[in-house]
């Protein structure tokens, strides 16, 4: 059969920044899918058997486990801000162009602030003592 | 005119709106993580230290396995849904999409299972 044509596709927008926080929302929720997964290991490793843990601890304390662990933790505070922006919307609010490109501009500053506190508490707080 | 089938109209079915079921359902987890996840950021990150037995003897503490296990169960349902909405976006091959959906459906499952047991045994058992 011959190839059907297709309609215009994403090439066919202008780029926006806009996009990118919607791009980001849906890349940001496959890592916390992935973070599920080892946070539920991390658990039945507490449960399991101390070697395991051990290894995991291990992993996370070194110096790229700790930038794996902080990039997760900003991915998992910026699809939760994401996911308030999309509840929003879901009522029907804020949906307008201009409400929509300044609530991105806001989505990225709260994701960097939350970020900052979280990454301090984790890293030079309680992680940094052990 | 109609656009329903003969079979349709004397099924009398109709959509019944289960059609939103799973948008609806994504929704719901989502309100439900943002205190979840909230709590989670703010337990975490005020643990003293990530060794085991202060993990341990965190996620057997008070309302910690109760939300730990609220918070796996949703979790899991939340996530298995985003990803079958990417994998449906983005996996055209029939037998390759199934293949997807079925392996995320069950590795959710199973961690979430996994989760589950090891917050239970935490918390009704003897600490190790």
């Amino acid at each position: 059969m011959r190839e059907r044509p297709l309609s215009p596709h994403l090439s066919i927008y202008r780029f926006r920044y806009s996009l990118t926080s919607s791009i980001a929302n849906r890349f940001t929720g496959g890592v916390a899918s992935v973070a599920f997964v080892a946070f539920a290991l991390w658990l039945a490793a507490a449960a399991g058997n101390a070697s395991a843990f051990e290894r995991l601890h291990a992993t996370f304390s070194h110096a790229g486990g700790r930038v794996v662990l902080a990039l997760v933790i900003v991915a998992f505070i910026y699809h939760t801000l994401a996911g308030i922006r999309h509840l929003i919307w879901d009522t029907g609010r804020a949906l307008e162009r201009a409400q929509s490109q300044s609530s991105a501009w806001l989505l990225f500053a709260a994701t960097v602030m939350v970020s900052a506190v979280v990454l301090y508490a984790v890293f030079f707080r309680a992680a940094g003592a052990s | 005119v109609t656009l329903r089938s003969p079979l349709g109209r004397v099924l009398g079915l109709g959509a019944a709106g289960h059609g939103v079921h799973d948008w609806w359902r994504q929704r719901v987890t989502s309100i439900a993580l943002v205190p979840l996840g909230v709590w989670l950021l703010i337990a975490l990150s005020s643990l003293s230290s990530f060794d085991r037995a202060t993990v341990v003897a965190w996620i057997g503490s008070g309302w910690t396995p109760v939300l730990l296990a609220i918070f796996l169960i949703v979790a899991a349902q939340h996530s298995q849904l985003g990803l079958r909405v990417i994998i449906e976006d983005y996996v055209h091959h029939p037998a390759l999409k199934t293949a997807m959906l079925l392996f995320v459906n069950f590795t959710h499952v199973l961690f979430a299972a996994a989760g589950l047991f090891a917050v239970l045994k935490l918390a009704v058992g003897a600490p190790p």
